[in-house]
């Protein structure tokens, strides 16, 4: 409160000239301003401007009426007239035939084809990353060589189209019969199978997913740490911090506020971009909700069924998402922002009756 | 000259907190020239600066201060020359007539052993006041002296907060401390290793007026502490006040240098004259 009575009490000595289209009942604010500081502090702290004029009256009496926002209550208006009509017409269209998406929403062969999705995410995001994170160091290291493979690493998987690199592993045995591990230029073979019993449709489309994801989150994590002040490598330097502990302790932490929010964004498209890997006839959500239409003939309710969890999922990563970003943004911010549901008891804290009274009685808001 | 003058200050007393007592620190810096690309910045510097003293480097933006300054903990890698602390190379180790460049965990060692303070302090945002004290003692590898445990760094750490005045802000991210307080966090964050030099590079220059002199008391009695301070500043009543010797640089030069008094009041070089007769005015008002 004190955050919005200090400009008030600072401009109060001046007789009313500002404010007025916006709350009518401007005298009445701007009178009860001084109140919260009139008690303690001294009248001449609260306007020094008032040397020489009348002494200022004691306002502590007065009630504190807020500003009045008249076009944000139309605003807000308008927009809720828009969504109540998208609402409503979702709920009574009858095509949408919401019955048929209740009935297969939590059917078995969509739910095992949901976790199929969640495990494709989850291994490809992780192994993603983790390459990514390896090719961003790589491209800021000092040597050429390295920085060249990890720049062409992303040159080319950024240029292909996911679907080409996703047939294009699973049809690797055509152009490699068999794969075999051993030390170049000579015959040592340390092990050696058939391209296309290794390269099954899983490892296909993880291999697929993870390099393209690696190629993205690559740039996205040397943007999160080349964000970094150079001074606090330096004063980590000049105290002698190892440098794995460096990057670990002091730059990845800092870095992380930057990479977060896009890295969020682009785990939450690898959620629906594992819908690609239906070109290999993959059974994840996508795909299977594609066999069940094709069967039935519910194009629509199914392909929101499909949505619907993947609504879900968003929904979930998004709430991650908050909370891990709140972590890595203390420090940088004076006081951290209150989570929801601080929010919600503060909320509850000021506006229930009770906790209204109680209020008025100490004389606060 | 400088060195009589300290020994016959250093009573026990004044150094009572500190095991840094023992009159090590000596930087002998020696023809030393570093370029950016083109521009040479330090064209051939000489300096000695004994154990336990103060020297003061002022002299106008870009003669080079801070890069000399940066050079003595091999934070700027000198281009001729070369920098030995109590005798030894930094960044180099001598093997029959050769110098070898040492790797980052010597050096990291040989850094130990020298603090620094910076303009911006560079303290660690996202970590506490305490933290940043706290870090470099359990996780720098130190030469002849063991990684404090982390309840050891803590005791450690909290005392150093208290000496710059900081005790009751150990559990303050910087961002929640004035930019004064924020200049005393690093300065114990430097303490935290007990090195035998200390570096600052222009300390107050950042600071709002009135927050200077609450960084400048506690370097003042750091300077009566045993460890050899070299400080970089634009303070010229400070730098009267503390030094034991003053350098005054010039484009990448040394140009003179002596006691507060013989630079102060009796300089040689007409530069040197040239440039106090423009900072002194303002800066005696302290």
């Amino acid at each position: 409160m004190s955050s919005t009575a200090t400009p008030v009490a600072q401009s109060a000595p001046e007789p009313a000239s500002a404010g007025i289209e916006s709350a009518p009942e401007t005298p009445e604010v701007r009178a009860a301003g001084p109140a919260p500081a009139g008690e303690t502090a001294p009248a001449g702290t609260v306007g020094s401007g008032s040397v020489g004029r009348k002494a200022a009256t004691d306002y502590a009496d007065y009630r504190l009426v807020p500003a009045r926002h008249p076009w944000r209550w139309v605003g807000t208006a308008v927009v809720a007239v828009g969504v109540a009509g998208i609402a409503w017409s979702l709920a009574t269209n009858p095509r949408w035939e919401w019955g048929v998406v209740a009935q297969w929403f939590t059917a078995q062969s969509i739910v095992n084809g949901l976790l199929e999705t969640l495990k494709l995410t989850a291994i490809s995001g992780a192994l993603g990353f983790i390459l990514g994170f390896i090719l961003a160091l790589m491209r800021l290291s000092a040597s050429p060589l390295l920085v060249s493979v990890s720049w062409t690493f992303s040159w080319i998987f950024r240029s292909t189209p996911l679907l080409v690199q996703m047939l294009l592993w699973y049809n690797l045995g055509y152009l490699y019969e068999k794969i075999t591990l051993g030390l170049p230029f000579t015959d040592v073979r340390f092990f050696e199978a058939q391209t296309t019993t290794l390269i099954s449709q899983f490892a296909a489309a993880v291999l697929g997913l993870t390099l393209n994801q690696a190629a993205y989150s690559a740039e996205i994590i040397r943007g999160g740490i080349l964000s970094v002040d150079q001074g606090q490598l330096e004063a980590a330097t000049a105290l002698g911090i190892p440098a794995w502990r460096r990057s670990t302790r002091i730059v990845l932490p800092q870095a992380m506020r930057a990479i977060l929010p896009t890295a969020f964004n682009e785990v939450i498209g690898l959620v629906k971009g594992t819908s690609i890997v239906y070109v290999l006839a993959y059974s994840e959500l996508f795909y299977t909700v594609q066999v069940i239409y094709n069967r039935t003939q519910q194009v629509l309710p199914l392909l929101l069924v499909a949505t619907l969890w993947y609504v879900v999922i968003t929904s979930v990563l998004s709430v991650f998402q908050y909370y891990i970003e709140r972590h890595y943004s203390k420090g940088a911010v004076r006081t951290l922002p209150l989570t929801p549901l601080q929010k919600a008891r503060k909320f509850l804290a000021v506006h229930t009756p009770a906790a209204r009274e109680s209020n008025q009685e100490r004389g606060t808001r | 000259m400088s060195t009589a003058l300290r020994t016959t200050t250093q009573t026990p007393s004044a150094a009572a907190a500190t095991d840094a007592v023992t009159t090590r620190g000596l930087v002998e810096i020696t023809k030393v020239r570093k370029s950016f690309g083109a521009a040479e910045v330090l064209k051939g510097i000489t300096l000695t600066v004994e154990p336990g003293g103060v020297a003061v480097i002022v002299g106008p933006s870009g003669s080079g201060k801070s890069t000399l300054l940066r050079t003595i903990n091999h934070l700027e890698k000198v281009d001729a020359g070369f920098i030995a602390i109590d005798g030894t190379l930094v960044g180099y180790a001598v093997r029959g007539r050769r110098l070898h460049e040492l790797r980052e965990k010597e050096i990291l060692k040989q850094r130990t052993e020298i603090g620094m303070v910076f303009q911006n302090f560079n303290l660690f945002p996202h970590l506490t006041a305490l933290e940043n004290v706290t870090e470099a003692p359990i996780v720098a590898p130190r030469a002849g002296k063991p990684r404090l445990s982390k309840a050891e760094a803590r005791d450690r750490g909290l005392e150093l907060l208290d000496r710059v005045g900081l005790k009751d802000r150990a559990g303050a991210y910087p961002r929640q401390l004035s930019g004064g307080q924020q200049q005393r966090v690093a300065i114990a964050r430097a303490l935290a290793l007990d090195p035998k030099i200390l570096l600052f590079d222009e300390p107050t220059s950042a600071l709002d007026p009135e927050l200077v002199n609450e960084v400048l008391d506690v370097i003042r009695g750091l300077a009566k502490s045993g460890t050899t301070l070299i400080i970089v500043t634009h303070e010229m009543g400070f730098a009267r006040d503390v030094a034991d010797t003053v350098v005054f640089m010039d484009q990448g030069q040394i140009v003179e240098q002596g006691t507060p008094q013989e630079i102060f009041t009796n300089p040689r070089e007409v530069r040197t004259r040239s440039f106090f007769s423009k900072v002194i005015e303002p800066a005696f008002n302290i």
